[in-house]
């Protein structure tokens, strides 16, 4: 076990011009399950690689333990790795492919075997060890591949995008297994995903990058419910959080729409006259509210089974809400949209920063 | 499908009679395939059968005429006196030394070449692959009598050393540009898993590089040696006494008979076959998965 500390790591990889990843920092503290969500190009991957060591930082620190590991080979940081793509040895059958690591260390051929029945045991394996990859599933190499990264006792468990190879089903069943798997190991992980609900529902910390920077780092709840800016925002949340953009009226106590206006709060008041955005999450919009209610046009209406996707427009701009799926009404007709006070998100147009009102 | 053709039968409707034309210009084609492939066999295998039934075939037997398709006579009688005329059994020792040498020493060198070749990227690796080739491009007919020269200036001139040397050197171009063809095909993520898992470059390479290029090595080497037992111009003038077999037979096939001369034939391709059908257990799947 142990902490990992990455200070202003700089990459840019041969004949690119852009940085893979600029100055990121970032702590993961001994035994935090740390997520690192971005979209495909954002630089997590290149972070989690020059972790374990498979590449080198152009400038920059990494500390695993309080030990500098920044330019030690990878096998001597002692931690081990998922890949994406499971990198199950195939000319090797489960049981040599999970002890690899332990076999490699020279660790007693008793002790190999007692730890291989154990992550066997414990990832569903058992009766598979004989077998070579080819003759498995792909939910049962991942299996191997997680079981073969959690027998070597390593001080950081290290996943890259783990579970994107697998199907939409056994991703859901492996992801709460995973949870509790690690829950209960408690060692230090890093995971790389672009699946903001794999993100959600797994980290105890989120750090969402864009363009080799951390955007925001925090609690999952946190990073869903106060994005630090609009990119964290649109990012995350399936629809993600809706925009709207208006000016402040000259009394700064409302926010003019187009035609329609909501209540600004008082800590804005400097914006008068100024343009200011809006952002509030699908989910948190009432239909049909009374007080303060806005008038919104129908586009179109998608039944989702557990909720009904409503597409609206409020003076132009496209809003969608998540209404109970009971819901039915016409397309084209107008809606009465509430939008609470203490759901809003309010972004400077300029910074595209999140402002703070309370 | 049941659905939809319930109505028609309601409807009393009366479908089209099924068109058999496309399945049996499906099965014409099927029979020229089949055609085609037993014509070719035929064009490459019958010149073996023939060579080697005339090599078991007793001296009157070969000067019979019309000559039948089997001989009328069997009899090892040429292929013994083939194996005891003075050198063969020399020559053939020679050309199999050759062609285990030649086939170790190109992958010992090529192979590490071929796998910089897959993995790195490095200034003017294009113009590397190219400039390799140009080896098979200086006819050996102009390398041989300085080499000659050289060899015996270095004291290995006539030696299998020597031969090993030049066969070596003609087979690395293709060894080198195989072999980085089959270690593309090996994931880096393997690698690199072997690597977080405790696994130095060098063991990385040994424990899951190699096992997984196996086939596609042994298809190199069979390759390497079918051009080192084949080759005769090199073998010939850096040799004297210690001649390969296809030199030897070569030297000796203007004086011979022709009962002679088939029982050369045949004794030239047999280890060459053997070499193949050895090797051919690495080329197909190993785990149950076929080489990507």
């Amino acid at each position: 076990m142990a902490e990992v500390v990455l200070r202003d790591l700089v990459k840019t990889y041969a004949g690119a011009t852009v940085r893979a990843t600029d100055e990121v920092s970032l702590e993961v503290a001994d035994g935090e399950f740390m997520v690192l969500l971005g979209p495909s190009g954002c630089g997590k991957t290149t972070l989690l690689r020059m972790v374990a060591g498979l590449e080198l930082p152009d400038s920059g620190q990494i500390v695993i333990g309080d030990q500098d590991v920044t330019y030690l080979e990878p096998r001597r940081r002692n931690l081990s790795m998922v890949f994406q793509s499971y990198a199950v040895f195939p000319n090797k059958n489960v049981a040599e492919n999970i002890g690899f690591g332990l076999r490699v260390r020279g660790t007693p051929a008793a002790e190999v075997r007692r730890k291989v029945e154990w992550a066997a045991d414990l990832l569903q394996l058992s009766p598979y060890l004989d077998r070579y990859p080819a003759k498995l599933s792909g939910g049962q190499r991942q299996r191997v591949a997680v079981a073969r990264a959690i027998v070597m006792d390593a001080d950081v468990l290290l996943m890259d995008e783990p579970l994107s190879n697998l199907d939409a089903l056994l991703r859901l069943s492996f992801r709460a297994e995973l949870k509790k798997l690690v829950g209960e190991l408690g060692t230090t992980t890093l995971y790389v995903t672009h699946d903001q609900v794999e993100a959600l529902s797994l980290g105890d910390r989120v750090a969402v990058m864009r363009e080799g920077r951390i955007a925001q780092c925090d609690a999952p709840t946190a990073v869903y419910d106060d994005p630090a800016n609009e990119f964290v925002g649109g990012f995350l949340g399936s629809p993600p959080m809706n925009f709207l953009t208006g000016t402040v009226e000259r009394d700064g106590s409302k926010l003019d729409l187009g035609g329609q206006s909501l209540a600004v709060p008082h800590a804005l008041s400097t914006f008068a006259g100024r343009t200011l955005k809006l952002g509030v999450r699908p989910e948190a919009i009432e239909v049909a509210g009374g007080d303060g209610a806005l008038q919104g046009e129908l586009q179109v209406l998608e039944p989702l089974g557990s909720s009904a996707l409503l597409t609206t427009e409020i003076c132009g701009q496209p809003v969608k809400v998540q209404a109970p799926p009971t819901f039915r009404a016409e397309p084209g007709g107008s809606l009465s949209l509430r939008i609470p006070p203490e759901a809003c998100r309010w972004y400077d147009p300029e910074t595209s920063l999140l402002l703070e009102v309370r | 499908m049941s659905t939809e053709t319930r109505p028609a039968e309601a409807a009393g409707r009366t479908l089209p009679p099924v068109d058999t034309a496309p399945l049996k210009r499906r099965r014409r084609q099927a029979a020229w395939v089949q055609a085609a492939c037993i014509a070719v066999t035929l064009f490459m295998a019958l010149p073996i059968v023939l060579i080697g039934l005339s090599a078991i075939s007793s001296r009157d037997a070969l000067a019979e005429f019309p000559k039948p398709f089997l001989p009328s006579e069997y009899s090892f009688e040429t292929l013994l006196a083939f194996f005891e005329a003075t050198g063969t059994i020399p020559a053939l020792g020679n050309s199999v030394l050759v062609g285990v040498y030649t086939v170790f020493w190109s992958l010992v060198v090529g192979a590490p070449a071929g796998y910089a070749l897959a993995r790195h990227a490095f200034r003017g690796k294009n113009s590397y692959q190219v400039f390799i080739l140009l080896v098979r491009a200086l006819p050996i007919v102009v390398l041989s009598v300085p080499l000659a020269t050289m060899f015996l200036r270095l004291d290995v001139y006539d030696t299998v050393f020597a031969v090993t040397l030049v066969h070596t050197t003609l087979a690395l171009p293709t060894t080198v540009l195989i072999t980085a063809s089959i270690f593309v095909a090996v994931p880096t993520d393997l690698e690199e898993a072997a690597q977080v898992f405790g696994c130095t470059r060098w063991q990385a390479a040994r424990k899951v590089v190699v096992p997984l290029a196996l086939p596609g090595l042994a298809a190199s080497s069979i390759f390497t040696f079918v051009l080192s037992w084949n080759e005769i111009l090199g073998a010939t003038v850096v040799t004297l006494s210690h001649r390969t077999l296809p030199a030897q037979v070569l030297t000796a096939l203007d004086e011979a008979s022709t009962a002679y001369r088939f029982a050369g034939g045949f004794a030239l391709i047999l280890p060459a076959l053997v070499f193949i059908a050895v090797m051919r257990r690495y080329l197909v799947n190993m785990w149950g998965t076929t080489l990507r």
